[in-house]
């Protein structure tokens, strides 16, 4: 037995169907056999092939070491000993100022924003990442009144790929602000809300680790940044901007 | 550093050598190092890391050999395809199972189903990490999950009898 829509099932399992397409493949799914038991089969093996290759191998903490310490190593010491003393100076010269030239130059461009991602990845890094650890808006938004001063809503997550984690109290600028967490995939962002005053020294810019995207909407400053894709974390901040629309 | 643990288990599914995917780590780090100004702000870091490790395992020894030994891929229309047994697949598949179905899989193959789900990458972001369009990607992924069904029944086919 045979159906022309299996080859829509891995798009399918994948999570790449999308709007009307989804919509009609579901539908289909309900009174095909054959599609049916092929979506299981590949959602099960889809499972089970990350659940045996994830964490298969890992990496040892004496290697992890080795790694860091050979990136660390500085290259004026490597050139030295291949191209002598005056190709080592020029190269250590060339490299200072160019990092000097780099670092002014991104230092403008990422101030503000590298705080923001460090609160980001200090989260990522902690045992308790969020205060409140919820999934349902309902229950994080109210866990903020008295905590930060100032409303905000949050949106209905339903048939979308974002999860929400929960939420804690985040500080900018001596301002308090509220930080969600939401996931999408294996990948976490961060949201950060702000009075608009506490944002008003900062230089919107992007950082050379994460996407990001910033905007103030209804008197509050808004920023969202994560390791996603840059069009999951346009998508998420589309549905955060609807749900500060009045 | 960032990624590590992930590239890393990566690296020594591709090379299927502990001593080859330390050496590829390794290489990729300094690479991406020395490239760093080559990554563009905004982009997709973990797809511009891949991508190193991936160009630097390809030119290694494994990686030359791996190329070399593998079909071509010819990028035919994604075809409909007969019903399988998917219950008994269902029925009898474990971790060792897939596991060994993975590691005997051409690397083309192996590195496409990892990336789409382990590392839970969007068609878009594996185009990206891998070099070539999503519809390659889709053909790819096809394929590579039918050649894993088929090595999987076989195997299971094989056990019950």
């Amino acid at each position: 037995m045979n159906c022309e829509w299996t080859a829509k099932l891995d798009r399918y399992v994948d999570g790449e169907l999308t709007g009307d397409e989804l919509a009609e493949f579901q539908g289909h799914l309900v009174g095909c056999a054959v599609c049916a038991a092929g979506a299981l089969g590949r959602l099960q093996t889809k499972r089970m092939t990350r659940v045996a290759s994830e964490h298969r191998y890992r990496p040892s903490a004496e290697f992890r070491l080795k790694v860091e310490q050979s990136v660390s190593e500085p290259k004026g010491g490597r050139w030295a000993r291949q191209w002598g003393p005056m190709l080592a100076l020029a190269a250590t010269l060339l490299l200072t100022v160019a990092s000097a030239l780099w670092w002014v130059r991104s230092s403008r461009v990422e101030q503000g924003v590298s705080e923001l991602a460090d609160l980001h990845v200090a989260t990522l890094a902690s045992a308790n990442p969020v205060d409140v650890a919820s999934t349902d808006r309902h229950t994080v938004k109210p866990w903020f009144q008295g905590k930060v001063p100032f409303m905000f809503n949050l949106p209905e997550l339903q048939n979308t790929p974002f999860r929400l984690l929960g939420g804690k109290v985040a500080y900018f600028h001596q301002k308090a602000g509220a930080q969600l967490l939401y996931a999408v995939g294996k990948h976490q962002i961060s949201v950060f809300i702000f009075q608009e005053d506490a944002a008003a020294r900062v230089n919107l810019g992007s950082t050379a680790t994460f996407s990001s995207e910033g905007w103030t909407q209804g008197g509050l400053w808004y920023f969202a940044l994560g390791d996603c894709s840059a069009v999951d974390l346009r998508a998420l901040s589309d549905l955060l901007k609807s749900a500060g629309r009045p | 550093m960032p990624l590590f643990a992930s590239l890393y288990n990566l690296a020594h599914w591709l090379t299927q050598d502990g001593a080859e995917a330390d050496d590829l780590v390794q290489e990729t780090y300094l690479k991406a190092l020395k490239g760093f100004r080559s990554f563009e702000p905004g982009t997709n870091f973990r797809a511009w890391m891949y991508r190193i490790l991936r160009n630097t395992f390809l030119t290694s020894r494994s990686g030359l050999s791996a190329k070399m030994t593998e079909p071509l891929d010819p990028e035919g229309e994604i075809t409909a395809e007969s019903g399988t047994p998917e219950s008994l697949l269902l029925a009898r598949m474990d971790q060792e199972l897939v596991r060994n179905a993975l590691e005997r899989l051409p690397v083309a193959f192996r590195e496409v189903i990892l990336l789409c789900d382990l590392e839970e990458m969007s068609y878009q972001e594996i185009a990206e990490a891998i070099g070539v369009p999503m519809g390659t990607v889709m053909s790819r992924l096809s394929r590579a999950r039918k050649a894993m069904r088929e090595l999987l029944m076989a195997r299971v086919s094989g056990a019950s009898l």
